[in-house]
């Protein structure tokens, strides 16, 4: 059941109910970076959880404290990656694909028995690299200020008769309400001074 | 009808929803003409405050045609009225209406025990803006039920442009609030930070009331020259020291009255490293707001100032020097707009040429393609300061 018929139960009978759905203001590269940050964060539970067995099946034999590091890594980069601040996220997705891809690189040598199990993580990785710079490159088109977009509105006053002559216009038939004053009258109620 | 429904963070929607229905006599419908999006949208946008459901309707600055009046509404309303609809729903009748703090009124929040419990006790309710205050249907739809219709309007004359009237319903009577409750008086400098919408017209009221020097705070050169347009003098936070330039332009004492337009989402730069580190609490969910203008308003306020508080803050600040305003004597005054205590004065000043709102809006566009303005506001992009929809 869509979430928006499950909320009905906080509406009144009179509020408006959805009959369609309209296209999102996401954008294609909003999604897949939402995507990739859900991924970081399974990815980076399991890290933390099961780093013995992906070493094993791996072959990093004694890296397990890395992949240990390299789970928390995830989760902080998914943080930042699930925010409106995607770019930030995609950027630590991108520098931790190419460590994941630097540690995977020795066990691809012919001596690993598990290599071939590497060589696959290795394409894993190396597709998800390609997903990270799309999002990135996708995020940063779709919500960055267009250079040369620049607008002048030095002709909106919004003053009618000019700033000048506005200029404490108000005060002629407006006083500060007394709840909102703040400045006191004191120096009435000072002691004159000893001449 | 078409309506603008938040279905998550950063996606919002023109989706087809059904009509409002009157639900109490003091209901009415009205068909909306324009409304607009504010710069508390993109709070709810980015999902900073956590009582949004998917399936709300946004929008909170609407104004419209009466087509449709409750029983006990009829006194005040009538089919055909032209009307502005203040963002606080108020009764009118309740301690705090009757004292003029609308934005408070003790009775129109419908969801009361969560007012209560989040704030202490309940505030006003308010469209399109959370279950907080309500989780009433908002206005960037065809259509808007009002609840305490007859109270919850500002009638407006034909022969004047929704665009010179629309702001009536926020960031007029916001910007107005702003200047009010700083105790502007002739002679003052005030600085105020943000020159979005709402900082826009709180330099516009500022000048109206008397203040001598007008200082705007902001990054973005389109915003800083409508800034200029009203006479303000700018700094650009991202080019210059603020504290520095101010103390520069007040003989080194400080503004008197310093104006927070900002609110929650102070930019994020490294150059003003404490933002950085709001934002990275945010979004561990370890604090709600980035207060980074409140901190600059009290170091750089000259003692015995008044710090105005106009941008939305949702929750939990850290790192409020609050020994520097109580040694310094600070006065604080904020809340969110007491709407229709000002409207008269304000709609007044409209048909007088005394002001003129419609200079915000840069950007207009059929309510259909609110999601995709949702995103340009909200980027900046296209020197985009105020959208405005049209159903």
């Amino acid at each position: 059941m869509p979430a928006t018929n499950l909320t009905r139960i906080a509406r009144s009978k009179g509020d408006p109910r959805i009959e369609r759905k309209g296209p999102s203001s996401l954008t294609d590269a909003d999604r897949l970076a939402r995507a990739l940050g859900w991924l970081s964060i399974g990815l980076g539970m399991t890290e933390l959880v099961a780093p013995g067995r992906i070493a094993r099946t791996l072959g990093l034999h004694g890296k397990e404290g890395l992949i240990r590091g390299y789970g928390a890594r995830e989760l902080a980069s998914a943080i930042p990656t699930l925010s409106v601040n995607k770019q930030v996220g995609l950027a630590s997705r991108i520098a931790g694909d190419a460590l994941d891809l630097a540690t995977l690189a020795p066990a691809l040598h012919h001596s690993n028995p598990k290599r071939h199990n590497a060589a696959i993580a290795t394409a894993l990785v190396a597709g998800i690299t390609l997903l990270d710079i799309a999002a990135y490159a996708g995020v940063k088109a779709a919500h960055r200020r267009e250079p040369g977009s620049d607008r002048d509105y030095s002709d909106r006053s919004g003053l009618p008769r000019g700033p000048q002559a506005s200029r404490g216009l108000a005060r002629k038939d407006f006083q500060i309400p007394p709840d909102y004053r703040a400045e006191g009258t004191v120096a009435a109620e000072l002691p004159a001074r000893a001449s | 009808m078409r309506a603008l429904v938040w279905h998550g963070k950063e996606d919002i929607r023109c989706d087809t929803v059904s009509d409002p229905a009157l639900e109490h006599p003091r209901d009415a419908i009205i068909k909306v003409t324009s409304c607009a999006i504010c710069g508390s949208d993109l709070h709810l946008f980015h999902n900073l405050v956590p009582a949004m459901l998917p399936g709300d309707i946004m929008g909170h600055e609407s104004m419209g045609e009466v087509v449709e009046v409750g029983s006990a509404a009829k006194g005040k309303l009538k089919k055909g009225d032209r009307v502005v609809i203040p963002f606080t729903i108020q009764c009118g009748e309740c301690d705090q209406c009757r004292r003029g703090n609308f934005s408070v009124c003790e009775r129109t929040n419908r969801k009361k025990e969560l007012g209560d419990k989040v704030f202490g006790h309940t505030t006003a309710g308010l469209f399109g803006y959370t279950h907080l205050t309500g989780g009433y249907p908002g206005g960037q739809a065809e259509y808007l039920r009002v609840p305490f219709a007859d109270t919850t309007h500002v009638k407006v004359p034909d022969g004047v442009d929704d665009e010179k009237l629309l702001f009536l319903s926020d960031i007029l009577p916001t910007g107005w609030q702003a200047a009010v409750q700083a105790d502007i008086q002739p002679g003052d400098t005030v600085a105020i930070w943000g020159c979005g919408p709402v900082g826009q017209m709180a330099i516009r009221s500022a000048i109206l009331l008397g203040a001598e020097q007008v200082i705007a705070i902001d990054h973005l050169p389109e915003r800083l020259s409508m800034a200029e347009a009203a006479g303000a003098i700018t700094i650009d936070f991202e080019q210059d020291s603020v504290v520095e330039r101010l103390n520069e332009l007040t003989g080194g004492k400080g503004p008197h009255k310093c104006i927070d337009a900002v609110g929650t989402e102070s930019h994020v730069n490294f150059g003003q490293p404490d933002t950085v580190l709001d934002r990275a609490k945010q979004m561990l969910m370890a604090e709600n707001d980035r207060p980074h203008v409140l901190r600059e308003m009290i170091y750089v306020c000259r003692p015995a100032g008044v710090i105005s508080i106009i941008g939305v803050y949702l929750g939990l600040v850290d790192k409020i020097p609050m020994g520097q305003a109580m040694n310094k004597g600070l006065t604080f005054r904020m809340a969110q707009a007491h709407v229709p205590r000002w409207t008269g004065d304000l709609l007044r000043r409209i048909e007088d040429g005394q002001i003129d709102p419609s200079f915000v809006i840069t950007h207009k566009a059929d309510l259909s393609q609110g999601p995709e303005m949702y995103a340009k506001f909200r980027d900046k992009a296209d020197g985009c300061v105020k959208v405005m929809l049209q159903p």
